[in-house]
C-alpha cells in the first residue's frame, strides 16, 4: 500500500512540507468548492481590492460541481473536475494563503512555481468516482454565489476524503514521475 | 406498412435512458476494470482501478450518478423509414425526455450559452444525430458526454501522404498531450475519412462500441490493437499517476474521403463510458 497520511484542515506549512508525491492523504475538516465561474468571481473581487466571501488562509479548494443532492443526502455525486482551467487564477489564491487544491489533471508551470514559493500542494482525487467520493462528504452548505448552481462555493465537511499528492511543495510531479517510471520504449 | 409511434413513447424512452446511462456503467467496462486490476503494473494505478470499480457498484446500488459530470446529452436516433411519428415534434420530444431525465434523476445540468456561460437549466438542447434506416422501428442510443475528455478531443485534416504513420503519430501525440486530463483509462474513438464533420461523428460513433469489439475489417482491427498496445506503453496510467493502463480500447471507424483529404478525428472517452440503447 502507498503511504497513508491523515490530515485535518486548515493545513500548516509543516503539514505541507511533509507531503511527497504519491502519498495517499485522507483529508478531514472543511473543504471549499470552486470551479470555473466561482474562480472568475473571486479573481474579479481581488482585482478590485474587495473582500472575498471566504478566508483562504490554510484552506483547501476542491474543484467540483456536484450533482443535485437527493432528498436526505448532503450532496450528490462529487468527483473532481479538470484543474487546468483554474490555472490562471490559482497563483493569486495561493499567494493569499491557499494551501491545497484538489482536482484532476496537469497544472501549469506558474501554479507549480507558486506552490513551491508559498508552500502549497496539489492533490488529485479520482476523476469519475463521484458516487464513491460523495460518501466522504458529511455536510455541504452554499456559502457564496448560489446563483451559479453546481458552480456555487460550498463549504464541505469531510471525513477521510481520499486524495493523492500530485504536486508537492518541492516541485515534485507525480504525473511526470509516473510516466518516467512506467513508460516502455 | 406505416407504423405510428407517439412522441410520448419517445419522451419516456429518452428519460429512462438518461437515468439508466448515468447510474449504471456497462458490463463491458466493469469487466475491463477487472482485467486491468490484474494486469496493471503500478500499485497506485491498481488502487485507482479498484476505486472505479467500487464507485460503479455504489452508483448502481444507490441509484446515483457514476460521475458528477452527467454530460451533454448526445442522442443517436435511427428512424425506420416506415415509421410515422405522431403527437408532436420529434426534436422537442427528445429534449423533453432529456429535461425530465435530468430533473427526476438528480443529474447535473451542464449545458450553457457559449459566451454568457448562462446554464440553460435543463441540460437541453440535446445533441441529436439522426439517421433514416430501413424498417419500422426507432433505435435510440443515449451517450452522456463529459467535458473533461471531450475537451481533449481533436479533428485534423492530414494530407493523403501522411498515411497510417501520420494517423498513428497524431493519435499518440494527442493521448500524450492529454495526459491525466481526460480521466484515464480512456476509450479512444477514431474517425478516419468522410469530411471534416463526418470524421468527428464517426469518432463519436466509435466510442459507442463495446470494449473488445473489433472492427470487422481485419486490417483495421489490427491497427486498433497495435494502437492500443502503443498507447499503453506511454506510461500515463490510471488517472495519469503512472502505469500500464492508459486506455481500455481503441475503436476505428472509416469512410471514403476526398482524393485531396485525409480527415482524422480523435474523440476521447473517459472511463465513465456511459451509453445505453433502446428500441421502440
Amino acid at each position: 500500500m502507498p503511504k497513508q497520511i491523515r490530515l485535518t484542515t486548515p493545513l500548516s506549512n509543516e503539514d505541507i512540507e511533509n507531503l511527497k508525491i504519491g502519498d495517499k492523504v485522507l483529508l478531514n475538516g472543511v473543504l471549499f468548492t470552486g470551479r470555473d465561474a466561482a474562480h472568475k468571481r473571486l479573481f474579479d473581487l481581488i482585482k478590485k481590492g474587495e473582500d472575498l466571501p471566504i478566508d483562504l488562509k490554510g484552506q483547501v479548494i476542491y474543484y467540483v460541481g456536484p450533482t443535485p443532492a437527493k432528498p436526505g443526502k448532503p450532496i450528490g455525486s462529487a468527483g473532481p473536475t479538470t484543474s487546468y482551467r483554474m490555472d490562471p487564477f490559482a497563483p493569486t489564491l495561493i499567494g493569499l494563503g491557499l494551501k491545497g487544491m484538489i482536482g484532476k489533471g496537469n497544472r501549469s508551470q506558474e501554479v507549480i512555481e507558486s506552490m513551491k514559493k508559498y508552500k502549497a500542494v496539489y492533490f488529485g482525487a479520482t476523476g469519475g468516482a463521484g458516487a464513491l467520493i460523495a460518501k466522504r462528504i458529511k455536510k455541504a452548505t452554499v456559502v457564496a454565489y448560489e446563483d451559479l448552481g453546481p458552480e456555487a462555493i460550498r463549504r464541505l465537511e469531510v471525513e477521510d476524503f481520499p486524495v493523492t499528492v500530485v504536486n508537492d511543495c518541492n516541485g515534485g510531479d507525480l504525473y511526470k514521475e509516473g510516466i518516467k517510471r512506467f513508460a516502455i520504449e | 406498412m406505416i407504423r405510428e409511434i407517439s412522441t410520448k413513447e419517445i419522451i419516456r424512452t429518452v428519460k429512462d435512458l438518461c437515468i439508466d446511462a448515468n447510474y449504471n456503467l456497462g458490463n463491458d467496462v466493469l469487466l475491463a476494470f477487472d482485467k486491468a486490476i490484474e494486469n496493471e503494473r503500478s500499485e497506485i494505478g491498481r488502487e485507482v482501478l479498484k476505486e472505479l470499480k467500487e464507485n460503479a457498484r455504489i452508483a448502481r446500488e444507490e441509484k446515483s450518478p457514476i460521475c458528477q459530470d452527467c454530460g451533454l446529452a448526445v442522442v443517436f436516433i435511427e428512424i425506420g423509414q416506415d415509421v410515422h411519428i405522431i403527437d408532436g415534434d420529434l426534436t422537442e420530444a427528445i429534449n423533453e425526455g432529456v429535461r425530465q431525465g435530468y430533473k427526476d434523476g438528480y443529474l447535473r445540468k451542464s449545458a450553457c450559452n457559449p459566451f454568457t456561460r448562462k446554464n440553460t437549466g435543463d441540460n437541453t438542447p440535446a445533441i441529436i444525430h439522426t439517421e433514416i434506416v430501413p424498417g419500422s422501428k426507432i433505435t435510440i442510443t443515449f451517450a452522456p458526454k463529459g467535458g473533461g475528455a471531450e475537451n481533449m478531443s481533436r479533428v485534423t485534416m492530414l494530407t493523403p501522404a501522411a498515411g497510417l504513420e501520420g494517423i498513428e503519430e497524431f493519435v499518440i501525440n494527442r493521448i500524450m498531450e492529454s495526459g491525466s486530463n481526460p480521466c484515464p483509462p480512456t476509450i479512444i474513438g477514431i474517425g478516419i475519412g468522410g469530411t471534416f464533420e463526418r470524421s468527428a461523428i464517426l469518432a463519436k460513433r466509435a466510442i459507442l462500441r463495446e470494449i473488445g469489439d473489433r472492427n470487422p475489417d481485419e486490417s483495421m482491427a489490427k491497427i486498433e490493437e497495435d494502437l492500443l498496445a502503443k498507447i499503453n506503453k506511454l506510461g500515463i496510467g490510471p488517472m495519469g499517476y503512472g502505469g500500464s493502463t492508459t486506455s481500455l480500447d481503441v475503436f476505428i471507424e472509416t469512410e471514403p474521403c476526398h482524393i485531396a483529404s485525409l480527415p482524422l478525428a480523435v474523440n476521447i472517452q473517459c472511463h465513465a463510458a456511459r451509453h445505453k440503447e433502446a428500441v421502440i
